[in-house]
């Protein structure tokens, strides 16, 4: 034998630089090899606490992104007709003059004129804070659009949600139920865990219309009917709570169960709780049988002493629970039908919940001190732990059915206990702990506070006098109060209509709102290039920037090129969505690994730049001079409050340099950079669980500057925001409600959690539930361009259970029409057998309009790639009110994706998939039609 | 399989050249001097020819010469070095002929057993695959090979009896093969169960493709024929192929008809060889739920 | 050096969990990225942004759907690559000694050098682990990241194929299934790990761990004791029950 002789240790690169990725939201350390300062190669970063080295399919297609033939080159104004594509190249100069020319007279005159919107923005607190200094009411990221839904029922319910927020405890879990349609967020963490745990042989049940992707390695499937996981939940709730298998000292301890409510129908406090002076709530105290409030030392809240007072009956929140839930009406034959869930199964995995939650419990031997003073000698650990996914909670029903699954969590009392669901800081943080939503305008000067909040009753509504939506997406307004995230989804729509006003500039970054990020895209097209009588467009300015050639390029007039996540500056902060984990804090930076080779600038380091023109004052010196050079330099300098800066780890103190709470480095930068992107430090032992009542761990969380003060709260399984809302619709209070929307209100806003199908008027006739879900190696559509990656997904078929190909003689192949009330699309389909029999899916956002992200005319995206997006509306049919109502969760304003019902027949095979749209002009030409990419020998 | 026109042009002259070079030979016809020119000349542009032929589906023909390295355990190496040796075994038979008027028969002879065994060698490449059954039988595949380049060779050698015997030969061969082959992938063992070890859950079908897009294997391996057109092929082949030349050639003789003949036979020989590639069904194909 | 050898020192290959994998494509595009740049020519692509798109991979990662006879449809992800076989076809059809398999450790490998892109290991390959590459004109094939375990420029922990460090959900494990008392080869015994065609006579060294049973969560008349009601369904009941209950703790 004469085997070659091989060099089996060539030179990997000359050079490892670390950051952080953005091929999503999921932020994990990479590691990106250079050779001749050129990116070679990238994989995860074994250090980092995100991905610990792993990285998905779209990671590691970074280099692809980065050389994408789709980046835009330099500033674009637009000179054809909007939609055309037609731009010519500007200098940055010129783009800002543009901008300054239509934002300063808007900012004196009335700064609500300004709509900014940010999608898929990882600098919220940023933005935030350009817009407030602006002084506009209108801004807010995707949220509305995404999944608001899932983040507000988390924080108003147990002061933190799934995601970002926290994760199951991979190392104790035993069961692990996750629940809703996407494999979306936290997408490395959950495959990792899930990879753990059934290493582990721990079960993994999935509740999924859908079985794909972590729901094929479930142990146990539940191939659910969409929309009805809240009333599977309070089914399996009724169980549980018929059988007792439910933890009492959890619920006595930690939550507001024993909290008493006012029970008298007639007075204005009916369903509120009972509060001391200070506003704190009262419970009666089991050892002494005396009214206290919870949180005073050596209390045993009672769960169902009532009490009386001032001839009112008071009585615990569980009293209220004990009658809601163990009605027949929840009883797993009553619903078994609605879910497609026999009841049987139902009552298994509810025995199954209860099995492994109690007789599989067990004590880590880890001693800690409650808020009441009381010491603990273990952490007694049940080990289920549950997680939700994107698809319970874009329903018109999805904060109810999330605020359900929380339900169950405490009720089992497994949040924040070993082997259940674990927050990671800054949560736990409650409701309360969070701003309110603020919209005083003043012309000329910054809004009166930050514009996202959480609010607490009909006073925290962001209404003008008039009682008018102050907000352009009607956020915080009687159509939907707890809209923490906004409605992006509305902004245009309602900028159209002027309704609730007429804007002047519409101003976004990183949203491809005339495409995939839209309802009614087709709609949304129109808008955008309306014209009125006098032949101006309806929304008279649009500016956009972003690092591609996306669909919404052709849509603005001033396009500001952004860079790619190798060439920038991020900061992934702790004010902001961090990267923490359950056991340590952590935040992380992007640093421009390679430079630009071309005429683009950070979009952040150009709101830098235009915040000075504009005279903004967070963004200008004294002296009138630029106060940030760019957006680095703001990471360093700016502090929010004193001590607090984007960036926790290496401040400085008065002893050098320490974490969390400290004076500005000038070198923090440079630290993370040496210390690969990211800071991290962890929790001390003892601390990392029961976070919210753990008084070494609230210390902690003070010392590190996630609070000012401990905040120790029980979790709310009684929203009592909700029911002032309630009670405003009841007649209540100052603030009232319009009439048309009191019923509403009344029905759907209850405290404790309920389940109400949602709105099918309108429907009639379509019955079949049409869902996405995003492919694990492509992120909307970012993927499209990726040479790698649209390999793996160039086109999308619509999946259909085995039963409705049968009915409509389908077969893999064949094309249907598929109707919605709003849309009709004419797509190829293909065969699933593991789907629930009433539902119909497809991959999100595979389909491109002909011309974008520098792809041929005859691109499958675009020949075969469809959206489900034209099927559905942003309104819902008109009632014959004259009203708009939107199509969106009435509490939170959450888009409802999920609601599509559809009808499909089999159809003509057309020459492409349909609707067609004729192409738009691509501002950067065409990629090229080879590629063999090494950078190295 | 993916019916490239470089491998059945390769096939189907190179068979044909090597065909008569065996006739050659043997001294059939016994021809000298410019007439045994014509004949090598012809014999040598349809071996030849194709041999060129297949080196047009290769990534680096300019590399061809290492293919003659491997001849222990490669039947391409083999075939190479069988069909290089009997070119020039062949070529030095065939100058005795042309400019000295001499036969050396036993140069012939083995020139000629080469010749053989060139298609034979051919044959193997195919015959050897496990994963494509319908090629992966043995005797049949050689045979295949054998009787049509033979009773090719026959044929342009004007050995009109043989020509007519082993035609028919051939025929009866090439309809087994189609038979048998028919039922070769049920019979190799190998299916979606044994290629995903799934089968022992339940009924095992293909989802989602690793790719959406096409890939070298699915061009290379993936070719679906028609039942109904492939059973068309078949007559037109084996009408061209065999019967027509039969026919032709049980005809008073007349130069017309036989070249129509050799013509007819070309033609059939190439559907055939089409067909041959176009029906394989290479296993891979089960990974994509395709066969 | 298209002969095999008789024996190879160590047996390198993958162990592939099909109760795991998700199917997310990352050791795919991992494998592609590593590839591109490393060993030989680069795995290119044709019409990369065009209609159609299609570029060389030696990794894809394939997705099942089985009906049981009883129950619920399952899906199964199912990557595939180069299974490093001992009794490897490709390696001896190929004429001209590019395709060998290493003596020490039983990788396969193609010497590019030496390719002349005839196919014929990708026609004797039962797998689809060879892809000819279209813009080089070569076979290209899984390398096992033979520049990566080996190389003492990775530190030690990275010294594993692309496809195996990158796998979130650790569905790909790599190591020594010549040896019983690997890590690998534990794993394969304890989860009754299987060939892929056994019956084509590769011998493949990967392996594959099929899925555990799935769907199996007892029967309800078997946790029913889990959830025996506490006292009858009326709220007045269970509010008593409480009572008693809260005593306890």
């Amino acid at each position: 034998m004469n085997q070659p002789k091989l060099n089996l240790s060539p030179k990997v690169s000359d050079e490892v630089r670390k950051t952080t990725c953005y091929m999503c939201a999921c932020r994990c350390g990479i590691n990106v090899h250079l050779k001749d300062g050129k990116v070679a190669y990238i994989e995860g970063n074994r250090d980092h606490p995100v991905n610990q080295g792993v990285l998905c399919a779209k990671g590691s297609a970074g280099i692809m992104q980065h050389n994408a033939p789709s980046r835009l080159k330099a500033p674009l104004k637009r000179v054809g007709p909007r939609g055309s594509g037609e731009f010519e190249e500007i200098s940055w100069d010129e783009a800002y003059d543009i901008t300054c020319k239509w934002l300063k007279p808007i900012r004196e005159e009335n700064p609500e004129k300004l709509a900014f919107f940010t999608g898929r923005d990882q600098s919220q607190s940023f933005t935030s804070f350009w817009a407030q200094n602006f002084g506009t009411p209108n801004y807010a990221a995707h949220g509305g659009f995404c999944s608001v839904n899932m983040a507000a029922a988390g924080i108003y319910t147990i002061g933190g949600a799934f995601w970002e927020f926290g994760q199951p405890d991979w190392d104790h879990t035993k069961l692990f139920m996750l629940f809703g349609v996407a494999e979306d967020h936290d997408s490395n963490p959950i495959k990792m865990g899930i990879g753990k745990i059934k290493g582990r042989g721990a079960r993994v049940i999935g509740v999924n219309p859908i079985r794909t992707g972590y729901n094929a390695v479930a142990d146990d499937w539940v191939g659910i009917t969409p929309g009805t996981d809240g009333l599977f939940i309070l089914s399996m709730i009724h169980c549980l709570m018929k059988a007792g298998k439910i933890d009492l000292n959890y619920l006595a301890q930690y939550t507001d169960a024993p909290v008493l409510l006012n029970e008298d129908p007639k007075s204005p406090e009916y369903g509120l709780y009972m509060r001391d002076k200070d506003g704190k709530q009262l419970v009666i105290d089991r050892e002494t049988g005396k009214l206290t409030p919870y949180d005073q030392p050596g209390v045993k809240p009672d769960l169902s002493a009532t009490h009386r007072a001032k001839g009112v009956t008071h009585r615990p929140v569980f009293h209220r629970m004990a009658e809601m839930y163990l009605s027949d009406d929840y009883a797993p034959e009553a619903v078994a039908e609605r879910c497609g869930i026999p009841a049987k199964r139902i009552r298994a995995i509810a025995a199954e919940l209860a099995r492994v939650a109690f007789e599989e419990a067990f004590e880590l031997d880890h001693e800690w001190t409650d808020f009441r003073g009381e010491k603990h000698k273990t952490m007694t650990g049940r080990p289920v732990s549950f997680h939700a996914m994107r698809g319970i909670s874009a329903h018109a029903n999805g904060f109810q059915t999330c605020r359900a699954l929380h339900t169950l969590q405490i009720l089992l009392g497994t949040v924040e206990v070993p082997g259940g669901f674990r927050f990671k800081p800054p949560y736990p943080k409650p409701a309360t702990a969070h701003p309110k939503p603020h919209v005083g305008l003043t012309p000329g000067a910054p809004l009166n506070g930050p514009h996202l909040g959480f609010v607490h009753g009909p006073e925290d509504l962001a209404l003008k006098e008039d009682g008018t939506p102050a907000r352009i997406d009607k956020a915080y307004t009687w159509e939907n109060p707890m809209s923490a995230h906004g409605l992006m989804h509305m902004v245009i729509s309602n900028a159209h209509a002027g309704d609730p006003y007429k804007i002047d500039t519409l101003f976004m970054y990183m949203a491809n709102m005339s495409w995939n990020s839209s309802m009614n895209t087709g709609g949304v097209m129109e808008m955008l290039t309306d014209k009125d009588e006098n032949g101006d467009y309806v929304i008279p300015h649009i500016i956009y920037s972003d690092a591609y050639s996306s669909e919404m390029v052709a849509y603005a007039d001033l396009i500001l090129p952004d860079t790619t996540y190798l060439e920038r500056h991020d900061c992934i902060s702790l004010l902001d969505r961090p990267i923490c984990e359950a056991d340590a804090v952590a935040d992380a930076i992007r640093w421009p690994v390679v430079e630009p080779d071309r005429n683009v600038k950070g979009f952040q380091s150009a709101l830098c730049d235009l915040g000075a023109r504009l005279g903004l004052p967070g963004f200008t010196n004294e002296d009138g001079s630029q106060k940030y050079a760019d957006y680095a330099d703001y990471i360093i300098n700016h502090e929010r409050r004193p001590g607090i800066g984007p960036l926790a780890g290496w401040r400085m103190g008065d002893k050098g340099l320490q974490s969390g709470r400290g004076g500005v480095n000038a070198a923090q930068i440079d630290s993370y950079i040496k210390n690969g992107g990211f800071f991290v430090e962890h929790i001390p032992d003892g601390s990392n669980y029961y976070k919210p009542w753990n008084t070494a761990y609230q210390s902690w969380a003070v010392d590190m500057g996630l609070y000012d003060s401990p905040q120790p709260y029980l979790f709310s399984l009684y929203v009592e925001p909700m029911r002032k809302f309630q009670l405003a619709a009841e007649g209540h209070g100052e603030r009232q409600p319009p009439d048309h929307l009191r019923q509403r209100i009344k029905d759907t806003m209850s405290p404790l959690p309920i389940w109400y199908e949602t709105d099918q008027q309108g429907n009639e006739g379509y019955t079949i539930t049409a869902l996405t879900q995003r492919p694990m190696a492509m992120y909307h559509s970012w993927g499209s361009q990726n040479a790698w990656l649209r390999q793996l997904h160039g086109h999308n078929p619509l999946y259909l259970p085995t039963k409705l190909m049968r009915e409509n003689d389908l077969k893999d192949g064949d094309w249907a029409r598929v109707s919605s009330p709003h849309g009709e699309i004419t797509v190829p389909v293909m065969e699933m057998a593991a789907l629930n029999e009433n539902t119909v899916w497809t991959w999100n956002a595979i389909g491109k309009r002909k011309g974008a992200w520098a792809l041929d005319k005859d691109a499958p995206e675009a020949t075969r790639g469809f959206l489900l997006n034209h099927l559905i509306h942003e309104l819902l049919p008109p009632k014959g009110d004259g009203l708009r109502w939107a199509n969106s969760d009435p509490i939170t304003g959450q888009a409802a994706w999920f609601d599509l019902k559809v009808r499909i027949e089999k159809a003509q095979a057309p020459r492409e998939s349909r609707p067609e749209y004729p192409p738009i002009k691509s501002p950067v030409g065409q990629g090229p039609d080879k590629l063999a990419w090494k950078v190295g020998e | 399989m993916h019916p490239a026109p470089s491998v059945i042009f390769f096939s189907t002259f190179s068979g044909l050249g090597f065909g008569l070079l065996f006739w050659l030979g043997f001294g059939f016809p016994a021809v000298t001097g410019w007439t045994a020119f014509a004949f090598f000349t012809i014999a040598y542009i349809l071996a030849v020819g194709g041999l060129i032929s297949s080196t047009f589906h290769l990534g680096h023909p300019e590399r061809a010469l290492k293919a003659f390295t491997q001849w222990r355990t490669s039947w391409l190496s083999r075939e190479g070095w069988c069909a290089v040796v009997a070119l020039v075994l062949m070529a030095l038979y065939g100058a005795g002929l042309v400019f000295f008027d001499q036969r050396w028969t036993l140069l012939g002879i083995i020139g000629a057993l080469f010749s053989l065994a060139t298609v034979f060698t051919t044959s193997m490449i195919y015959a050897q695959l496990k994963t494509i059954p319908r090629w992966n039988q043995l005797p049949l595949t050689p045979a295949y090979f054998l009787s049509l380049s033979i009773a090719g060779g026959a044929l342009m050698a004007g050995q009109i009896t043989w020509a007519v015997v082993l035609l028919v030969i051939a025929g009866a061969i090439q309809i087994a093969t189609w038979l048998m082959g028919d039922k070769a992938l049920e019979n190799s063992g190998t299916d979606m169960a044994s290629a995903t070890q799934l089968g022992n859950i339940g009924t095992v079908r293909a989802f989602e493709p690793p790719h959406t897009g096409t890939n070298y294997l699915l061009r290379e391996f993936v070719h679906v024929v028609g039942r109904k057109h492939a059973q068309k092929l078949r007559i037109i082949a084996l009408g061209l192929m065999i019967i027509a030349p039969v026919v032709l050639l049980l005809l008073p003789f007349n130069h017309f008809l036989a070249l129509i003949a050799v013509v007819a036979h070309v033609a059939g020989v190439l559907t055939s060889r089409w067909l041959f590639f176009a029906e394989a069904e290479h296993v891979v194909g089960l990974y994509y739920g395709k066969r | 050096m298209t002969s095999l050898p008789a024996s190879t020192e160590k047996k390198l290959g993958l162990v592939i969990d099909l109760d795991t994998c998700v199917g997310c494509h990352a050791c795919v595009i991992s494998c592609k990225g590593w590839n591109t740049e490393n060993y030989g020519a680069p795995l290119s692509d044709t019409d990369p942004y065009g209609a159609e798109p299609s570029g060389t991979f030696l990794n894809r990662v394939h997705s099942y759907e089985v009906q049981p006879a009883q129950g619920e449809a399952q899906l199964i992800h199912f990557p595939k690559s180069c299974l490093h076989c001992e009794d490897a076809p490709c390696v001896t059809v190929c004429p001209t000694g590019a395709s060998y398999k290493r003596v020490e450790d039983g990788i396969v490998l193609v010497n590019e050098s030496d390719c002349i892109g005839c196919g014929l290991c990708a026609w004797a390959c039962p797998y689809g682990a060879r892809e000819m590459d279209q813009l080089e004109g070569v076979m290209k094939k899984c390398t096992l990241c033979v520049d990566r375990i080996y190389n003492e420029n990775l530190p030690e922990e990275d010294r594993q194929p692309a496809c195996v460090r990158t796998c979130p959900a650790g569905a790909r494990h790599f190591g020594d299934l010549g040896d019983p008392d690997s890590d690998v080869s534990q794993l394969v015994a304890e989860r009754g790990g299987v060939d892929l065609m056994p019956e084509q006579g590769t011998k493949p060294v990967n392996k594959y761990l099929p899925p555990r049973p799935k769907d199996a969560l007892p029967e309800f008349d078997v946790l029913a004791p889990f959830l025996e009601p506490v006292v009858d369904a009326e709220p007045k009941g269970f509010l008593g029950w409480l009572d008693k209950a809260l005593e306890k703790i």
